[in-house]
């Protein structure tokens, strides 16, 4: 078989071509907040990451009839009727792929889905992990709630085992996905994790989403106080798990090297640090026990994943009591639609040359044998 | 020239290339068509071929087939029965034999008779031996042997291919064989060849010597001593070239972007046989079609549906099994009413069914096959060359009427050809897709006063019902569609139940009004005495018009009518129901059209159903019309050589014939 070096796109941000509003002028969180009620459940993190994209769209400075919100079923789809953008409520698992459609159809849109553990993992993760390996310029939002709620308590394919719910009296059996693992091991391009009551933390991830070119993936944590409460309590240092916060949360911070538990005033590091193990992964290693260079640098940018990877493994699969929060991977890597566009629009400038689109195709089917009766 | 060869004429003649899947019949009866479609004659080709790629050499299951029929006048049909098989070995004899009609010519390639092959075959003897004798499996049949393979290695020696190579070329022998034969013209094929293996310069030369050879072996030896002359057809003036469904359907899809202006999106997944559609699409990026691969059937409609939102075409392609993934997405671009083309090349069913046969029973699939009340219009092609305003037709309606379209092509349809009248680019609809780019809602205050303008996305128009068509990037008119049920006017969910009642029969009401753009029904009942009418729908229009045809040449009265919309049917279409006292639906399949008509006006229709995986038989269908005429008429009905009895041409040994 033959293959062919692609004409490689220019890289830019991912909101390069999207037109930006007039210089001078600003937008409001309000501007972006449609007329419809709001139905979620008192209390339902879902609010809180609504509050955080509604207060965060303004600042893109993108025009806002260039933005687009694709969900699929589940709780958390109904986010675009809350945003005054062009938006789409689509079918259980398919906003992956309806969003392919989109952002490869118009480079002058930002396109942005919204996605729950259930409709990205289950009974759409097939479009999630083509989307990530073709590196569609889009940002797909995860909320992980570890549960099904639109549904009313079912296991999901993030609940861990021998969860005991509706459909699972006796305890879940099914092993769950980390998803931060399995967006890395779909060749994903941007991979971040954050939590939905940080708001600070969820708006520095989505501003770096948004302006990573290819389709970033951020998975949020976020607590479903109806069928699923308390789930994140300790990497929300909450509840039964108040003030312990710096012990389960790993932050990933670029450059930096990573540790985490109390800090130490002076080094700044925490006391628990994240070195390079026997076997290719990771491990966790009191601080006090190695020497500073031994510490693993977290490196987003590296073109192997295999280090982000080690480090996703480091989030807990049962109850949460430990994961690493941040951006994993932020690699350049030529995005599907921009190549999809280079080739139609090649073809057409090329194409020009030979006359009018109804002259073309007058050509085109009249080409071959023919022949004329009179 | 050792003896002066005869030349008789004929009016139409049906040739069959069998072989194994590896043997090239499929480009020996392309090019066989090509010829024959230069040299002005009318015809209609039925490739038939295996599912698997390559089936166990010289077995049956392998045996791959091209059937033409040309004629010097306007046919519709491939042919029921082959005058003329060539076998290139045992397998494609056997599978091939029980068509034939007696007196029937067969030529057959002696070199693969081996005892091997005739195992394979499930011969215990070699039939070539018993020719004349008491135990002639080919008695009544003009058998040729020739040694094809033998003659093509030695004409090619020159070029020093492999022994295997050099015999790749048999085909060519044959093609050149049967060009003579049939006084084909030589030179499109030789232009072709010279194109196809320019780089190949060895290839090239054996195959010209090949086919070169076959032709000189008929005019020189005595083995064949007439030669026949099928004069072309007289057809309405126009340029015409030879088209298959599946590349008049592609065609027909960059057509609709060119004539409505829009991107075309194509979104799909490979399958039998559909997949040649995205093949070809593929190639027209220059005209701004953008195909996309996707990962799965339901990822193919979602990424359509996605670009039909940014104000592309949307165009998915598949089969049934295609179809059944889709279709809950078909009902997301019902309830969104996003313009979309959903093209369904029909295949045997159910699950995988025949992939590579024909069949027409995805009708009812297309009509009634997602949850709820989800109406879809249906637009079926009726030859291959139709397949092209078809597609023009059915981008129309999706287009105009904001809606998904089901454009239901066939197997046969796909792979089988005939002579296509080119249109003018500047004849075909130009479609409108007037896109949304004001507010079109005034905000009302307390005291009735107008206080500004907004954007309501499910605000119709009076006439058609078809919603506005906003695309992001268009300021000022924001919105969210989904599945949810949205209020009529300004599209918010509601779960009102009133509203839910009035949204579907809104629905429903903007799928029937298509009807109003509709053109009257043609009915074909030339002599206006029918009182049996013949109705059918895509790709059985050949075999129902030849076997009409062949009622009123023996002197019988019968009306026929084709559909081409399916949903909405034409608004005359329950008049002309009832102006006949019967009625006979033929279709690939058990009854589905019969069904809808019966449901829809109340009339006793009643079906003529084959399910072999290959089109209907223009002669068995004609006495099936035959009976239904005698019973309604009351008398006897005979249709003589024009049913099944063979007409003259069959029984007449043509070698006695021209002595």
């Amino acid at each position: 078989m033959t293959t062919i070096d692609l004409t490689t796109p220019a890289m830019r941000s991912g909101t390069e071509l999207v037109p930006a509003i007039d210089e001078g002028t600003t937008q409001t969180a309000k501007e972006f907040t449609s007329d419809q009620e709001v139905r979620w459940c008192p209390g339902c993190g879902d609010y809180a990451v609504l509050k955080a994209v509604q207060s965060f769209l303004p600042d893109l400075g993108l025009r806002r009839e260039n933005i687009v919100f694709v969900s699929g079923i589940g709780c958390s789809s109904r986010f675009p009727y809350y945003l005054d953008t062009y938006g789409m409520h689509s079918i259980h698992g398919r906003a992956p792929s309806i969003a392919t459609g989109i952002a490869t159809a118009r480079e002058d849109l930002s396109v942005w889905v919204v996605t729950g553990d259930g409709d990205a993992l289950s009974i759409g993760g097939n479009h999630l992990i083509h989307a990530l390996r073709r590196n569609v310029n889009m940002t797909i939002l995860l909320f992980n709630n570890r549960i099904y709620g639109l549904t009313k308590g079912q296991y999901s394919p993030t609940s861990e085992v021998g969860k005991v719910t509706k459909t699972s009296p006796l305890g879940s059996l099914d092993h769950p996905f980390n998803p931060v693992s399995l967006a890395l091991g779909a060749e994903a391009s941007f991979v971040a994790r954050t939590v939905d009551s940080d708001r600070k933390h969820l708006t520095e991830v989505l501003a770096a989403a948004a302006a990573h070119r290819g389709t970033s993936f951020v998975e949020i944590y976020q607590n479903c106080p109806i069928f699923n409460d308390n789930a994140f309590d300790a990497i929300k240092g909450m509840g039964e798990h108040k003030g312990n916060k710096e012990h389960a949360v790993i932050p990933l911070v670029h450059g930096q090297p990573i540790t985490f538990g109390p800090r130490d005033e002076e080094t700044g590091l925490g006391d628990k640090a994240i070195v390079r193990a026997t076997g290719g992964g990771v491990e966790v290693i009191a601080t006090a026990d190695v020497d500073i260079e031994q510490v693993l640098v977290h490196d987003a940018h590296h073109p192997d994943a295999s280090t982000a990877f080690a480090i996703s493994r480091l989030t807990d699969l049962g109850y949460l009591s430990r994961s690493p929060i941040g951006i994993f991977r932020q690699v350049e890597r030529p995005t599907y639609d921009d190549l999809a566009r280079n080739q139609v629009d090649h073809a057409v400038e090329a194409a020009s040359t030979n006359g009018t689109p109804t002259e073309r195709l007058t050509a085109l089917i009249n080409a071959g044998d023919t022949w004329t009766i009179d | 020239m050792s003896q002066t060869k005869q030349v008789k004429q004929l009016d139409r003649v049906i040739i069959r290339f069998a072989g194994d899947s590896g043997d090239g019949m499929q480009l020996t009866g392309d090019r066989f068509t090509q010829e024959s479609a230069v040299f002005g004659n009318d015809l209609v080709t039925l490739p038939n071929f295996p599912a698997e790629i390559r089936a166990p050499q010289g077995t049956i299951p392998g045996v791959s087939s091209f059937q033409i029929h040309f004629a010097d006048h306007d046919i519709l049909t491939a042919g029921d029965r082959p005058d003329v098989l060539v076998a290139m070995n045992p397998a494609a004899l056997k599978a091939n034999l029980g068509d034939l009609p007696k007196g029937a010519t067969i030529i057959v390639d002696t070199h693969d008779f081996s005892k091997r092959n005739l195992e394979k075959a499930g011969y215990s003897s070699n039939p070539l031996d018993k020719l004349g004798e008491v135990d002639d499996l080919l008695a009544g049949f003009q058998v040729q042997p020739v040694d094809l393979t033998g003659i093509t290695v030695a004409a090619v020696t020159e070029f020093g291919l492999s022994r295997k190579d050099a015999a790749r070329a048999k085909n060519m022998f044959a093609l050149g064989l049967l060009s003579w034969m049939y006084g084909r013209p030589t030179e499109p094929t030789v232009e072709f060849l010279s194109k196809k293996f320019a780089k190949v310069p060895d290839i090239l030369g054996a195959n010209l010597a090949a086919f070169k050879a076959g032709w000189n072996y008929g005019e020189t030896t005595e083995t064949f001593v007439v030669q026949y002359e099928i004069k072309p057809a007289k057809m309405a003036s126009g340029t015409y070239r030879n088209i298959t469904g599946n590349l008049a359907l592609s065609y027909g899809l960059v057509a609709a972007g060119v004539r409505s202006g829009l991107p075309v999106f194509l979104g799909s997944y490979p399958i039998t046989p559909a997949t040649d559609i995205l093949h070809e699409l593929s190639k027209h990026k220059g005209f701004g079609v953008t195909t996309l691969q996707a990962e799965d059937e339901i990822a193919g409609i979602g990424a359509a549906i996605g670009a039909a939102f940014a104000g592309s075409l949307g165009i998915t392609t598949t089969s049934g099994p295609g179809i059944a993934l889709k279709s809950e997405s078909i009902g997301l671009a019902v309830m969104t009413e996003l313009p979309l083309v959903i093209v369904n090349v029909q295949r045997g069913g159910p699950s995988t069914g025949l992939p590579t046969k024909t069949e027409q029973a995805d009708l009812l699939q297309a009509m009634y096959g997602r949850n709820g009340e989800a109406p879809v219009p249906i637009v079926a092609p009726q030859s291959p060359g139709d397949c092209f305003a078809a597609a023009v037709e059915a981008a129309r309606i999706a287009i105009t009427y904001r809606t998904p379209v089901m454009l239901l092509s066939d197997g046969y349809l796909a792979n089988g050809s005939e002579p296509w009248a080119i249109p003018d680019v500047e004849d075909l609809p130009l479609i409108d897709p007037n896109f949304a780019t004001e507010p079109n809602h005034e905000l009302v205050g307390p005291d009735g006063e107008v206080t500004g303008k907004d954007y309501w996305p499910y605000l119709r128009d009076a006439d058609t019902f078809a919603r506005p068509w906003a695309v992001p990037g268009t300021a000022g008119l924001e919105h969210r569609i989904g599945g949810l049920e949205k209020g009529e006017g300004h599209g918010n969910i509601s779960y009102e139940p009133a509203n839910h009642d009035k949204m579907v029969r809104t629905r429903a009401e903007k799928i029937q009004r298509i009807a109003d753009s509709l053109p009257p029904l043609q009915v074909d009942d030339p002599s206006e005495a029918a009182k049996v009418l013949v109705i059918g729908w895509g790709s059985t229009y050949g075999p129902i018009g030849a076997a009409c045809r062949r009622v009123r040449r023996a002197g019988y009265d019968v009306a026929q009518v084709h559909l081409r919309h399916l949903n909405p049917f034409p608004k005359d279409l329950g008049d002309i129901l009832r102006r006949y006292d019967k009625v006979l639906v033929p279709e690939m399949n058990l009854g589905q059209l019969s069904k809808m008509l019966r449901a829809e006006y109340l009339v006793d229709a009643q079906g003529y159903n084959h399910v072999y995986g290959l089109p209907l038989k223009a002669a068995e269908l004609a006495e099936a019309i035959g009976v239904l005429v005698g019973e309604t008429e009351g008398r006897e009905v005979n249709l003589g050589e024009h049913g099944l009895n063979l007409p003259a041409d069959h029984e007449q040994n043509p070698v006695e014939a021209s002595k």
